[in-house]
């Protein structure tokens, strides 16, 4: 049969998905030494030492608390400031416009590497440096752009005889606003939510630059760690299992309007 | 062209329905004549797209069989039945043009191009599609593109039948008519067995030689647009089909005559008598259309309160209460109503019983 | 819909800009002014106009990262488009499976970007890698930290495994909007598999599709992380491509100049095909309704 044939291939492709993933699993559980001595499929001695170093060593888990906390403020940022601007995108004309939000998405194509520099003087000049907000800020560069234009396509299939109904019946803009039109939109809300959190979470080359000690987020202080003790294996492995989670946590919660998102093709 | 049976088929979506109210379709037997043109009527819901989907092959019935001319095609895919079907919105295939989606059902069968242009030629001229044939389908207005699909069902001179699921949904009011005069003229030319679901009854009643009535699942008449007007077979039936419906009003037998809130109205000979032996619920019937009103008393007049006056045009539609029940009577435009008092004249001809819903007949 | 006229609209629009001001145009700025100038240290800095345009123009390891980018991004394109859309075709319809799916192919597109890169150094690893050791043990002498090709290989494997499943969620999304009536005429005209998706889903998904392709070579085109980690531009230059040999020039040399100037380069490039994504956007969305 046809289809059971389609399942096997799609069975096997998951399996290959995930091997890398359980590989890395595999040996966050075992031992430095365990690593470069046997080789196995599974962890002969499984172990959580590599993990207990990581929530008691606190060089290791503030790397986890900085990257929640600018990944926390930059989708809070972009959420408040594209809100305003996707529903003007949607609703109005305006000189410029056009060209606003084609200069906009741009931005959303720019390569952070061009960035670097600069970005690193001018939150110098600010004294910025190695605070949360400058991440958070910098990471604004990709996801304001992307947040108005996912929350504009949303707006957009509102239909805005909803707008001039809430007018006429007296409601004032910020009231309309808040009590009518963003709850219309929250499924728009949630997805733009989720791909600024992931954005923001996956990048690495601003966070790491911008940040030497009190704001460095999770994955440079293992880019760091790897250099200097000598490439402990389980350490690196568990470090990255963990990085995996806040992720796998976000989809499971979003993962029925993950589809959504997507079928905007607003990514 | 075939005649369909239906034996003792039902259909559930629930893999182990449980009771009756599980499935989409109740066990029922039907037979579709050849050639006939029949409408399958009902509101949203009551099973009329199961029962198209089960005749195409697009759905395999939970139990029973469906029969083509004799042949067993319970287990044929849509393609082997030789099937036509439209659907609610438009199905065309975008990137082909006009001409290569009429031949599309000829090509997958690998007839000839020869003898597939001829026959899209043949019924594009028919359909009036010819000046049309050269460019792309996607561009085309929403009723031609219904007549795509109508189309890619009549190229194939094999067809069976032709089933439409709700196809003027989409069409404006004129277009409405214009496609359903061509869908009249076409059923003459070919003489193909013809299945129109709608749940809108002008449609049914304007297009079909035979409307068949769904209620929740079940089939509760069959019948020409005549008899599902003058004799519904059942209350829902009575009340679905006319605008209004009938009247329905809870009654008593009294010999000859019924009794609503005191007032005696003769029936027909021997209504009353098959009435009484049938027993159950008891509720007459009659059409707004067949119901006199008169201004001041006369023979057999009901005394009656009007309620409400409404003038639409060609007639006024008159709401009156007969003690505690409320009645609509259609009376022709030039008829004066005025004042509280009305009598009301119900002709025996016209007086419906149904008992437990069903018509006495 | 007609949108209504009403430049007060752009009070609304001014939070945006000011943030994307913030993080875009000065930087810019600071870039364009860093690549007219020869800059030795603070207060030490010469008016050199378009010399170091010239000079990275005419730089054959800006030429070599240039192809080898083209020739990488180029290489995405022609094995995740095909591969993602036969995926989402297997994809289940209906049922649990749509979400156990969603969940799973949604993983490593929130991973970390360095973290892929950790992932795929343990994974291919010739010592202690599952594939390293599995490939070496079917005596194919594989080490990406050696061999130029390689290190391609891997990088390609990790590519196709990070972002494969981004252009299967984008193809799953439009095949998921083709109304059931399309397939149900299609069984009645007797369409085979293959014409069905010639003739219905292929068309119908030309919008999530063009997407698809225009991110996947935007985003290939802007990599960085991932190589960076599991290769560092190596073995020789092999790997660089255009964002690790700007790093490498901008925070590796401190040629501020240059690499100013390459950077303005590489943006107008971007600019270049941010633009047609943009138009080929606007086709789409108008041709479709």
């Amino acid at each position: 049969m046809p289809v059971r044939k389609r399942t096997l291939a799609l069975i096997a492709y998951f399996i290959l998905l995930l091997l890398p993933i359980y590989w890395m699993f595999n040996m966050s559980l075992q031992t430095n030494a365990d690593i470069l001595g046997e080789f196995s499929l599974v962890p002969t001695d499984p172990t959580l030492t590599n993990y207990i170093k990581i929530f008691t060593d606190e060089a290791w888990y503030s790397g986890y608390i900085n990257s929640i906390i600018y990944v926390s403020i930059n989708t809070a940022v972009s959420l408040l400031t594209a809100l305003p601007a996707a529903y003007a995108f949607s609703r109005y004309r305006f000189i410029g416009d056009k060209h606003m939000f084609f200069w906009l998405l741009t931005n959303r194509m720019a390569p952070p590497a061009v960035f670097l520099l600069p970005f690193f003087q001018l939150y110098s000049t600010f004294g910025l440096i190695d605070t949360h907000i400058a991440v958070a800020i910098s990471h604004c560069l990709f996801n304001v752009p992307l947040a108005v234009w996912i929350l504009e396509g949303f707006m957009s299939s509102v239909p805005r005889e909803i707008d001039e109904m809430a007018y006429i019946d007296g409601y004032s803009y910020p009231r309309f606003f808040l009590t009518v039109f963003v709850p219309l939109i929250r499924t728009g809300i949630g997805v733009t939510a989720f791909f600024c959190f992931m954005f923001s979470w996956v990048e690495l080359l601003l966070a790491r630059t911008l940040t030497t000690t009190d704001a460095k987020p999770i994955a440079a202080t293992m880019t760091r760690t790897v250099s200097a003790t000598g490439l402990d294996w389980g350490l690196l492995a568990a470090a990255g299992i963990l990085t995996i989670v806040p992720g796998a946590l976000v989809i499971w919660f979003v993962r029925n309007y993950m589809a959504k998102g997507f079928a905007l093709g607003r990514v | 062209m075939a005649q369909i049976d239906l034996k003792d088929l039902a259909h559930s979506y629930a893999s182990r329905p449980q009771s009756d109210a599980d499935y989409a379709l109740k066990r029922l037997d039907m037979i579709w004549q050849d050639s006939g043109a029949y409408a399958l009527l009902g509101p949203s819901g009551c099973g009329k797209t199961t029962m198209l989907n089960i005749i195409s092959g697009l759905l395999r019935p939970s139990q029973g069989r469906v029969v083509f001319d004799g042949r067993d095609v319970t287990d044929l895919s849509p393609q082997d039945r030789n099937i036509a079907q439209v659907f609610q919105f438009p199905v065309i295939y975008d990137t082909m043009t006009v001409f290569d989606n009429l031949a599309f059902p000829l090509r997958n069968r690998g007839v000839n191009e020869g003898e597939a242009r001829k026959r899209v030629e043949e019924v594009a001229e028919m359909l009036e599609l010819s000046d049309d044939l050269r460019r792309r389908a996607a561009g085309l207005t929403a009723d031609a593109k219904q007549k795509i699909s109508l189309g890619r069902g009549l190229v194939r001179s094999d067809v069976a039948a032709i089933l439409f699921d709700e196809p003027l949904t989409v069409i404006n009011p004129h277009m409405k008519w214009l496609l359903r005069r061509k869908l009249k003229q076409v059923h003459e030319q070919f003489q193909i067995t013809l299945i129109y679901v709608t749940h809108d009854q002008n449609e049914a009643l304007t297009f079909a030689e035979q409307v068949v009535v769904m209620h929740e699942g079940q089939v509760v008449q069959t019948g020409t647009p005549q008899e599902l007007f003058e004799k519904p077979a059942h209350t829902f039936v009575a009340y679905f089909i006319g605008s209004p419906g009938m009247n329905l009003l809870p009654c008593r037998l009294d010999g000859g005559a019924v009794v609503i809130d005191g007032e005696h109205i003769a029936l027909a000979d021997g209504l009353g008598a098959r009435a009484e032996r049938a027993g159950g619920e008891l509720q007459l019937g009659i059409r707004p259309e067949f119901l006199k009103l008169h201004a001041t008393q006369v023979e057999q007049g009901i005394p009656v309160r009007v309620k409400l006056v409404e003038d639409l045009g060609n007639y006024k539609m008159v709401t009156v209460r007969l003690g505690e029940r409320t009645l609509q009577a259609k009376v022709p435009e030039d008829e004066e109503v005025g004042g509280e008092q009305a009598w009301l004249v119900f002709p025996p001809e016209w007086l419906r019983l149904y008992v437990d819903g069903h018509l006495v007949e | 819909m007609e949108k209504t006229p009403n430049n007060k609209a752009w009070l609304l629009v001014i939070p945006v800009f000011v943030i994307v001001a913030f993080s875009a145009i000065i930087p810019l700025m600071t870039v364009v002014n860093y690549s007219v100038q020869d800059i030795f240290g603070p207060g030490e800095r010469y008016f050199v106009g378009v010399e170091w345009f010239k000079e990275t123009l005419s730089d054959r390891r800006l030429h070599d990262a240039l192809w080898r980018q083209f020739l990488f991004s180029g290489l995405v394109l022609l094995i995740e488009i095909p591969l993602g859309v036969m995926i989402a075709l297997a994809m289940p319809k209906r049922g649990w499976g749509v979400s156990v799916s969603l969940v799973l192919l949604a993983l490593p597109l929130l991973i970390p970007w360095n973290v892929i890169g950790t992932i795929w150094i343990i994974f291919t690893r010739p010592d202690i890698g599952l594939f390293g050791v599995a490939i070496n043990g079917l005596g194919i002498d594989f080490d990406h930290t050696a061999s130029p090709l390689d290190a391609w290989v891997t990088v390609m494997l990790m590519e196709v495994w990070h972002w494969t499943p981004l252009v299967v969620l984008l193809a799953y999304a439009g095949l998921q909007a083709i109304p059931e009536a399309y397939f149900q005429a299609a069984r009645i005209d007797g369409a085979s598999a293959w014409a069905t998706f010639r003739y219905i889903q292929l068309p119908k998904m030309r919008g999530v599709l063009t997407i698809a392709v225009l991110l996947r070579f935007m985003d290939s085109f802007l990599i960085y992380a991932e190589p960076f980690v599991l290769t560092g531009g190596g073995p020789g230059n092999s790997t660089t491509f255009l964002s690790i040999h700007l790093v490498k020039l901008a925070v590796g040399q401190f040629d501020l100049g240059p690499a100013a100037a390459f950077s303005i380069i590489y943006f107008l490039i971007v600019l270049l095909f941010s633009w047609m994504f943009y138009q080929a956007l606007q086709r789409v969305g108008t041709g479709e309704k």
